[in-house]
C-alpha cells in the first residue's frame, strides 16, 4: 500500500505492507531508530510517537493507520538544531540511565507539558504511568518533566516543539 | 602555560553524563538498530511443552515459502558439533533441542529469512511431532524418588539432584544451639523473578567467509569472556573474533549468560556467508532467559534470652531449571549465598544447599545482586525481624545489639568472608532518625488502637560485591580481574579504554572523573570506551557491582602508573630532580616553589615533544586490578506501610534508604542507582511473579502478566548516606548499583509483616499481593480484625 506520512515535519511516502507495524515504518523504512521496542503488548511505551500530537505506542498500530497524518518521534523533538527543553532536563535532572525508554519518555512528558506547564508530580506520574523505566526509579524522570514545564514558562515557550502540524 | 586554579571534577563531583547527549535526541545505538548489508532475520521456534520427546520435525514446508532462506534445527547444528553449548555453570544446554524439550520456551529450531515478517511466518509451518513427558515444576518433586529424570542426556545423571554444598563450622553451630535459650525459625520462598531489561536480547552475526572475521553486535554485560566462551565452543580463532556490546538497554544480570539463539545466529551467518540478526521478543525473554532467585529457603536463629545472636543456620533448595547455567564464580555452588550472617556479629553459622532440575528455564542470574547475596540479606533480615517479636524486642534495638562493631573491622564472618569496613550503628541511626522511629511506633500503637494497621520494617543489609581476588574467584578458569588503558594525547585529551560495559550506569562518566581525580584532566576531556574487544583490554565484563571495584580501581591505578612517568617528564621540564616534583590537581611544581610549574597539558606535549633522553615517547599505560578483597557496601532501609485490614492492600507511606558505598564517584549517579535498585526491590515485594501452573506453563510471559512498576505506584525515596571508605580499594570506593535491590525486598516486607505482627502474622512469601496479604489477615489470631 501507498502511503503518506509527515515524519517530524517532512512529508515522506512509502509502499508497504498493510500488517508493517508503526513502529518498523519508522524504523525499518524510515530510518528513526530512536523509537524502540520493548514489550509488544502496548505495556512499556518505549515505542511510544505522537500520532497528529497525541502519544500513541506504535507498536500496536498499522503504518497505514498513518497515512496522511503527522508522526514526532523523538527525532523531532529539537527544533533548528535547539533542544526541546524537556531534553534538556532530562539530561540536567539524571532523568535517563540506559535511554532506552528515554525517547518514549519524553514524548509523553512533552504531550504532557502542552497541557500544563505546571503539573504537580501525580499530574506527571500518572502521564507517563504508561511508559516504562526499569533504571531511574521514576524520581528524577519526574523531577525532569516539572523542571522542563518551569524552563518552559520561563521562556514563554511560543510554540510548542512537537505539536501537531 | 600559564596555570590558573579550575576546579577538577574529580570523585565527589555530581558531573552530568557524558552519554546523554546522543541518548536525548534518540540517537543511541542499540543492537537492533545495527543494519548490515545484506543482512538477514533469524526468529526461533520454541516448545509449547515445558517436557517433552521430539518425534520428528518437518521444515519442508517452512523451507519452501518465499524469503525463506533457511531452516535450522538441531541435527544440522549438531553437524557441527553445536547443539550443545557448556553453561557458565560447567553444565551442559541444548542450543536448539534434538531429544526432547526440557522446558517451555526452549529453543527448537530457527528460521532465516529475508525479513522478520517472513521468518515468523515460517514458524507457523515448522511442524514438531512431541510426546508430552510429566512435566516437574518444584525443585521438592523433582527430588522425590520416582520423579522423572529431566536431564537423561547425561550418562551419570540418574535423578534431578545438581549439587550439595555446605559452608561453615556444623559442630560450632550446633553448640550454639544447645546453649541457646531461644530459637527462632523462618520457612519462606524467594520466588522466581526476572530482571525484564526494557531492551531484550539479541544480535547481529556478521561472519565475513573470504576474511574469517567475525563480527558480533550483542547484547551482553561481559563481551570478553563471550569472546573467549565464543572461542572455546566454535572453534573459531580468538583472534578473529570481534564482539561489540553497544548501547545496552539495561541488563541487570539478564544480560551476563551465553543464549542458544546468540550460537545460532552466528552458526547461521557462518553458514550463509551473510549477516544475521536476531532480536527477540518480550515473551521469548521472559519464558527462556536468565531468571532470578527462586530459593526455598530456612532459616534459624540462636538467642540469648537478652537478645545476643549465638548462631544461625541456613539451608535451602534452589530450583535451577533443566539446565545448570547459574551465573556465579566456579568454586561456588550458591553463589555468595554464605555472607547470610549479614551485618549480625555471628560467633558460629552453618550453610547447607542443594540444587535440582526442574523443567522450567535455566539460567539463574544474580538479578541486580552480587551472586546471591539479595536471598542471603531477605532470609537474615526478616529471621531477625521476626526474632524481635518473640523475643519482645523493638526490631531496631535487636539488630543494634548484635551489628558488627565498628572496632571489628576487618571481620571475618562465620562462614570466613573477611568484611572490609563498616559503620553500621552509624547507618542505622541516622536512618531512623530520618523516619522518625520512635515517634511512628507511637503512632502504631495508636493506630492499632483504631484498628488500623500500621508497620514499620527495617533491613540493615550488608552487601559483598567486586568479585573478586583471583585466587578465589573464577568464572570457568579465567580469573575475576579487569582491565584499564589510558593514552594521553599530545593536546592533554585522554582516551581511557575498559574491559566493563556500562547497561546505563554511566561509566564514560564516572570513570573519566576517575581519571580526572588522579591526574587532573577535566572529564570532557577523557573518552571513555567499552564494549569493543578488538579496542579495549580484557576483563570480566559488569555485573555483580564490580566494574567500580575492579575496573575502577584499574583505572585508578593506571592513571597512577601515567602519573608517575608524568613526574619524570615534568621534572626534565621543570630542569629539577625528580623527587623535587610535587602533583597536586592537574599541576606539577617544584616543591617549596608552587609558582614553577608544569600542567599535566604540558607534560602530555612534551610526552611526544620534548621527552627526557633514555625515556620512551608517549604517555599511557595498562593495568589489570587483581582485587585484594572484596568490598562491603551496606545500609539501613527503613519502609512505613499502611495496611487495608479489609482488603489487605498495602500502601508505602515512607522510604528512608540510608547506603554506605565507600567514597562516591558521583553523587548524583549513586542517587540515581538507588533509585532503580529501590524500585526493582518494590516491585519484587509486591508484584514481579515468574510462576508457572502444573504442566510446567509460564505463568507472567509478558508484560501483561509479569508486572512491573511503574510511575504511579512506585513510592517516594528518600536518601541518606554515610561513607565508610573501602580500606583497600585505591579510592575507597565499594561499588552501589545492587545494593537497593539486594536490601529493599526485605525491608517491604517486614514492614507488612510487622503492621499484621501483633495478630500472629510472621510470614507471607513474595510478592505481596492484596489477596496474599488479605488471606494472612483471614488466617491469623484476629480473623475478623476489628472495624
Amino acid at each position: 500500500m501507498q502511503i503518506t506520512v509527515t515524519v517530524n515535519g517532512t512529508e515522506r511516502t512509502a509502499d508497504v505492507e498493510p500488517r508493517l507495524l508503526l513502529v518498523h515504518l519508522i524504523r525499518e523504512v524510515f530510518g528513526l531508530t530512536g523509537t524502540h521496542v520493548g514489550c509488544d503488548t502496548t505495556n512499556c511505551g518505549a515505542c511510544t510517537v505522537r500520532l497528529d500530537g497525541t502519544p500513541v505506542k506504535s507498536c500496536t498500530l498499522f503504518g497505514v493507520q498513518a497515512d496522511g497524518r503527522s508522526v514526532t518521534t523523538v527525532e523531532g523533538l529539537a527544533t533548528n538544531g535547539q533542544l526541546h527543553p524537556i531534553q534538556a532536563a532530562f539530561k540536567e535532572e539524571h532523568g535517563l540511565q540506559c535511554g532506552f525508554c528515554t525517547p518514549g519518555m519524553m514524548l509523553t512528558g512533552a504531550a504532557l507539558l502542552e497541557k500544563t506547564t505546571d503539573p504537580t508530580e501525580d499530574d506527571v506520574r500518572w502521564a507517563i504511568s504508561g511508559n516504562l523505566c526499569r533504571c531511574t526509579g521514576y524520581m528524577n524522570i519526574v523531577k525532569a518533566i516539572q523542571a522542563a514545564g518551569r524552563a518552559m514558562q520561563d521562556e514563554k515557550a511560543p510554540e510548542p516543539a512537537g505539536a501537531a502540524s | 602555560m600559564a596555570t590558573e586554579a579550575t576546579e577538577i571534577r574529580g570523585v565527589g563531583h555530581s558531573v552530568k553524563r557524558k552519554e546523554d547527549d546522543r541518548f536525548i535526541r534518540g540517537k543511541g545505538t542499540y543492537v537492533d538498530d545495527v543494519k548490515l548489508p545484506g543482512m538477514l532475520h533469524m526468529a526461533i521456534l520454541r516448545s509449547p511443552f515445558a517436557h517433552a520427546r521430539i518425534r520428528s520435525i518437518d521444515t519442508s514446508k517452512a523451507g519452501a515459502l518465499p524469503g525463506v532462506i533457511a531452516v535450522v534445527t538441531g541435527e544440522l547444528m549438531a553437524q557441527h558439533k553445536l547443539a550443545w553449548m557448556p553453561t557458565i555453570s560447567a553444565d551442559t544446554q541444548a542450543v536448539l533441542a534434538t531429544d526432547k524439550v526440557r522446558f517451555q520456551g526452549q529453543e527448537v529450531a530457527a528460521v532465516v529469512a529475508e525479513d522478520p515478517y517472513i521468518a515468523k511466518d515460517a514458524l507457523e509451518l515448522i511442524e514438531v511431532d512431541y510426546e508430552p513427558l510429566e512435566a516437574v515444576v518444584t525443585p521438592q518433586r523433582a527430588l522425590e524418588a520416582g520423579a522423572p529424570v529431566i536431564r537423561d542426556d547425561k550418562e551419570d545423571q540418574k535423578d534431578n539432584h545438581i549439587f550439595h554444598w555446605e559452608s561453615g563450622d556444623k559442630e560450632a553451630t550446633d553448640k550454639a544451639f544447645a546453649q541457646a535459650d531461644l530459637t527462632v525459625s523462618l520457612d519462606t520462598f524467594y520466588p522466581r523473578s526476572h530482571p525484564a531489561p526494557l531492551e531484550t536480547c539479541g544480535c547481529v552475526a556478521d561472519l565475513n567467509p573470504a576474511t574469517g572475521q567475525a563480527t558480533i553486535w550483542m547484547t551482553s554485560q561481559a563481551p570478553h569472556a563471550i569472546r573467549t566462551v565464543f572461542a572455546l565452543v566454535a572453534g573459531l580463532p580468538e583472534e578473529n573474533i570481534r564482539i561489540i556490546s553497544p548501547d545496552i538497554g539495561g541488563g541487570f544480570g539478564n544480560k551476563v549468560p551465553v543464549y542458544p539463539g546468540y550460537v545460532v545466529a552466528t552458526a547461521a551467518s557462518l553458514l550463509l556467508g551473510r549477516p544475521v540478526k536476531w532480536i527477540e521478543e518480550r515473551s521469548e525473554n521472559l519464558i527462556s532467559t536468565g531468571f532470578a532467585r527462586d530459593f526455598y529457603m530456612k532459616g534459624e536463629l540462636a538467642l540469648k534470652r537478652d537478645g545476643t545472636m549465638l548462631g544461625l543456620r541456613a539451608s535451602l533448595l534452589a530450583d535451577e531449571g533443566a539446565f545448570h547455567a547459574d551465573a556465579q564464580p566456579s568454586k561456588l555452588k550458591v553463589g555468595l549465598f554464605h555472607i547470610v550472617t549479614g551485618s549480625y556479629d555471628f560467633p558460629a553459622a552453618h550453610v547447607v544447599a542443594d540444587g535440582a532440575y526442574t523443567n522450567k528455564a535455566p539460567g539463574g542470574v544474580a538479578y541486580r545482586c552480587s551472586f546471591r547475596v539479595t536471598e542471603a540479606s531477605y532470609l537474615i533480615e526478616r529471621l531477625v525481624q521476626n526474632a524481635a517479636y518473640e523475643l519482645g524486642m523493638d526490631p531496631a534495638d535487636l539488630r543494634l545489639k548484635n551489628f558488627i562493631k565498628p572496632d571489628q573491622f576487618p571481620y571475618r564472618s562465620a562462614t570466613g568472608f573477611v568484611y572490609d569496613s563498616g559503620d553500621y550503628h552509624r547507618a542505622a541511626k541516622l536512618a531512623m532518625e530520618k523516619l522518625g522511629y520512635d515517634e511512628l511506633r507511637k503512632e502504631q500503637e495508636r493506630a492499632r488502637d483504631e484498628g488500623k494497621l500500621l508497620g514499620v520494617g527495617m533491613a540493615s543489609f550488608t552487601e559483598i560485591v567486586g568479585a573478586g581476588p583471583s585466587a578465589d574467584y573464577d568464572i570457568l578458569g579465567l580469573k575475576m580481574n579487569d582491565g584499564a588503558e589510558l593514552r594521553i594525547h599530545p593536546t592533554g585529551k585522554a582516551i581511557l579504554k575498559l574491559s566493563v560495559q556500562t547497561q546505563g550506569q554511566g561509566h564514560e562518566t564516572t570513570f573519566a572523573q576517575i581519571v580526572a581525580e588522579e591526574l587532573g584532566i577535566q572529564p570532557e576531556d577523557v573518552k571513555v570506551m567499552h564494549g569493543d574487544t578488538d579496542n579495549t583490554p580484557y576483563g570480566l565484563g559488569t555485573y555483580a557491582s564490580r566494574s567500580t571495584p575492579v575496573s575502577g580501581a584499574a583505572t585508578a591505578m593506571v592513571s597512577r602508573k601515567v602519573r608517575e612517568k608524568a613526574t619524570k617528564i615534568a621534572a626534565h621540564l621543570l630542569e629539577v630532580a625528580e623527587e623535587d616534583v610535587q602533583f597536586e590537581k592537574g599541576r606539577f611544581f617544584v616543591k617549596g616553589a608552587p609558582d614553577r610549574a608544569k600542567t599535566i597539558q604540558d607534560v602530555a606535549f612534551a610526552a611526544y615533544t620534548n621527552f627526557p633522553a633514555g625515556t620512551e615517547a608517549g604517555l599511557e599505560g595498562v593495568h589489570y586490578y587483581d582485587p585484594p578483597n572484596l568490598t562491603f557496601p551496606f545500609g539501613t532501609y527503613l519502609v512505613a506501610v499502611e495496611v487495608d485490614p479489609d482488603t489487605g492492600e498495602w500502601n508505602v507511606r515512607r522510604v528512608v534508604a540510608v547506603d554506605d558505598c565507600g567514597v562516591r564517584i558521583n553523587p548524583m549517579i549513586v542517587e540515581g542507582q538507588l533509585h532503580g535498585g529501590l524500585t526493582e526491590g518494590f516491585g519484587i515485594a509486591k508484584m514481579q511473579l515468574i510462576t508457572f501452573d502444573e504442566a510446567g506453563n509460564c505463568i507472567g510471559s509478558n508484560f501483561m502478566d509479569y508486572l512491573l512498576p511503574t510511575a504511579w505506584e512506585t513510592p517516594r525515596f528518600e536518601l541518606g548516606e554515610t561513607v565508610t571508605p573501602s580500606p583497600h580499594h585505591p579510592i575507597g570506593a565499594k561499588g552501589v548499583g545492587e545494593s537497593a535491590t539486594v536490601g529493599s525486598p526485605a525491608a517491604f516486607v517486614n514492614a507488612v509483616i510487622d503492621a499484621l505482627a501483633h495478630l500472629g502474622v510472621r510470614n507471607i512469601d513474595m510478592p505481596l499481593t492484596s489477596s496474599k496479604v488479605w488471606e494472612a489477615i483471614q488466617q491469623s489470631s484476629a480473623g475478623a480484625p476489628a472495624g
